[in-house]
């Protein structure tokens, strides 16, 4: 009986910092063991040796950003069997997405010498705006356990563990006194995904949201708290909320109209 | 000399310095101790060596969604009254590895983990987390009855812990010398007065000059440990003060829950409008069910390693305001917030009681110091008291 031909992997970059496939090359004491089990076929931060699709599995890493690439996914897309994303960047637009609430045209003449040369989409948007996505891993950058985890799921066949929990949990989890009750800090690690270890707030620091909005994020009851218990302004909850998911419903829209109007009446009281 | 038994039941005096000798003979006795500490920016449950470790001169000030830790006038040991800990992350980890499984070519061998509980002594424990801690024993016997019928019997390898059921902790209770604001156990009749099943209770009186602790023996195993402490007759008036404490304590309590027949009360309001009124507040964040003592949900979490080698099965903490949580065929019962807040308050208030026989609220206020927007659940039992909108 022939051995069953090994599963192809691939990893593809687009508008991003390369710092979620970092998280892949940083698996060291994995990366060896996990190369027995999936082919490396097409890597280039590892290895400049291509193998050609199509692909059991793409790792897709960066936002859209310009027509090319808008192209470019697509032909991704049809080369491979399942399509994870992973990071802010793949997820909800990044960092650079902060341009789709601004004239991209403005930046583009102050930025660049010769502006002509310059091609570029008016938003930078995440890989689900673009075709079927199979898979999203979250981070900024991803946690490399989560990935290795659904990298090896996907190797068995089974669901990945990765909780669609709030940074909360993780809190509790290691034993961090919420920094939010018992300080006062503003914090969006109720909103926020968890799967960072809640790092921040170990450290004393609000959660930044890297993980974007949980599923049911109820940001605007969070930033109802902040105005009237921790004198949050709206520019600063802005500032908390238009950052790595500045994109991502709903930290976009209750970053853009910070208001506390609908929230329950008992809150205002 | 009379025999250790002859002491149940009695009270004494000892000075303070008797609190790590205390200590000392729990761990002479091969408990491991666990007691309050000041870690961080709260008060923890964690392992103390000595009477150096305990949060002297510390007390909290809390109310929904705050808590804060503040310097006391007195050097009281147990001048705080409750952080966002209780005994259950002690009683019931939040992770927990059930089994592993290791590849042996073609075929799989599994084994039980092992796991290996110590001998606990809890010191400075509540009556109200007591309460919780009863209340907890509790669903583990009826949960565990459960999956010991024939059906849940089917796998060799169930979800449920280990056998080996550890003895149960020694419990050292501390009467509460104040109530914090967000504290309603008086009205949830599980404090401040202590009910039966701790081993010692003491009472911390600080006056100018005198730091002294009353100590009540309830148990054989609280007398025995007694005896090797250097005990004071107590005075006639010693029981009186404790009396004047707690009922000092219990009037000072604002919140209240009071609901005379719980599952009536519900049932009737299942579509009351003040579901959506929280569920514009609520962050599903999980916080109260997590840092309630007596919320037991858990999830299990299987897991295998890069090999392919080693396949785990792992328990841990999970929570009613969790999406995969009512997670069945074809998706989640319960996807709205609204729904999951109803799931929480109606199980916790309401159908608890149906199920083990008392409410799973013990009235520590847990839930509403450490909800980060401020929920409290008194409030919103109020206000489905009202008629719906
Ligand atoms: S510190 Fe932030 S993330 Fe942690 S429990 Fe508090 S609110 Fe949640
Ligand atoms: S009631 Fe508070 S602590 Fe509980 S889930 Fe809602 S916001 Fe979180
Ligand atoms: S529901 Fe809230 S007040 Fe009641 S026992 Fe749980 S944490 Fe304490
Ligand atoms: S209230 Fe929720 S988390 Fe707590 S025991 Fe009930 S179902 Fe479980």
């Amino acid at each position: 009986m022939r051995r069953r031909a090994q599963k192809k992997l691939a990893v593809w970059k687009f508008a991003s910092c390369d710092g979620c496939q970092l998280s892949l090359l940083d698996c060291e004491d994995e990366l060896l063991t996990l190369a027995r089990r999936i082919k490396f076929a097409n890597f280039m931060e590892a290895s400049s040796a291509v193998v050609r699709g199509p692909y059991d599995l793409s790792i897709v890493e960066g936002s859209i950003t310009t027509p090319s690439d808008a192209e470019r996914i697509l032909d991704v897309r049809r080369r491979s069997k399942f399509l994870v994303t992973i990071g802010a960047c793949a997820t909800s637009g990044g960092i650079q997405a902060l341009r789709n609430f601004a004239d991209v045209k403005e930046f583009i003449s102050i930025v660049y010498a010769r502006p002509e040369y310059i091609e570029t989409l008016t938003k930078s948007t995440g890989i689900a705006d673009h075709v079927h996505v199979d898979y999203e891993l979250r981070g900024c950058p991803v946690n490399k356990h989560q990935l290795l985890e659904v990298i090896v799921a996907f190797l068995v066949g089974r669901r990945p563990n990765i909780p669609a929990e709030s940074v909360c949990v993780q809190c509790k989890e290691r034993g961090t006194t919420c920094i939010s009750v018992a300080q006062g800090v503003p914090c969006m690690g109720p909103v926020t995904q968890s799967g960072c270890g809640a790092i921040c707030p170990a450290y004393g620091r609000g959660c930044y949201g890297c993980f974007g909005p949980k599923e049911k994020a109820n940001v605007d009851a969070l930033v109802a708290d902040w105005r009237l218990h921790k004198s949050v302004s709206e520019d600063q909850t802005r500032r908390l909320l238009h950052t790595f998911n500045a994109w991502a419903e709903p930290f976009r829209s209750a970053g853009s109209s910070p208001g506390v109007e609908h929230i329950g009446k008992d809150l205002r009281d | 000399m009379s025999s250790a038994s002859d002491l149940v039941g009695s009270c004494f005096r000892v000075s303070s310095d008797v609190l790590g000798l205390l200590i000392r003979a729990l761990k002479d006795d091969g408990y491991m101790t666990i007691g309050p500490r000041k870690v961080a920016e709260s008060i923890q449950l964690e392992v103390i060596d000595s009477v150096d470790d305990l949060p002297r001169g510390w007390g909290d000030q809390q109310d929904a969604g705050s808590y804060r830790l503040v310097r006391r006038s007195d050097s009281a040991y147990f001048g705080y009254n409750l952080g966002a800990d209780s005994w259950k992350k002690w009683l019931d980890p939040r992770r927990k590895l059930l089994w592993r499984a290791k590849r042996d070519g073609e075929s799989w061998e599994a084994e039980q983990s092992q796991m290996q509980v110590p001998r606990m002594a809890f010191i400075g424990v509540r009556a109200c987390e007591l309460a919780a801690i009863k209340v907890q024993l509790r669903v583990r016997e009826v949960t565990q009855a459960h999956s010991s019928s024939p059906d849940a019997q089917s796998s060799t390898l169930s979800a449920e812990a280990p056998a080996g059921v550890p003895e149960e902790p020694f419990l050292v209770g501390i009467n509460c010398s104040q109530a914090a604001a967000t504290c309603f156990c008086s009205s949830m009749h599980t404090g401040p007065a202590f009910g039966s099943g701790c081993d010692l209770v003491l009472t911390e009186v600080i006056n100018d000059d005198n730091h002294n602790f009353l100590i009540q023996i309830r148990t054989k195993r609280g007398a025995i440990i007694s005896s090797k402490l250097p005990l004071l007759p107590s005075i006639e008036d010693d029981l009186a003060h404790i009396d004047r404490q707690i009922a000092r304590v219990s009037d000072s309590q604002s919140r209240q829950l009071n609901i005379s027949n719980p599952a009536e009360f519900f049932s009737r309001r299942l579509e009351h409008s003040h579901w959506d009124d929280v569920a514009t507040r609520c962050l599903s964040c999980a916080n109260c069910t997590l840092v309630c003592p007596t919320c037991f949900c858990s999830t299990v979490e299987d897991t295998t390693d890069v090999k392919n080698a080693v396949a785990e099965r792992w328990l841990r903490w999970d929570s009613c305001f969790h999406l995969d949580f009512s997670f069945i065929h074809g998706g989640s019962v319960r996807s709205s917030t609204r729904s999951r807040y109803r799931q929480w308050l109606t199980h916790k208030l309401g159908t608890w009681h149906e199920q083990f026989g008392s409410s799973g609220c013990v009235g520590c206020g847990r839930c509403i110091a450490w909800c980060p927007v401020g929920i409290d659940l008194t409030a919103e039992v109020k206000s489905l008291s009202q008629p719906t909108q």
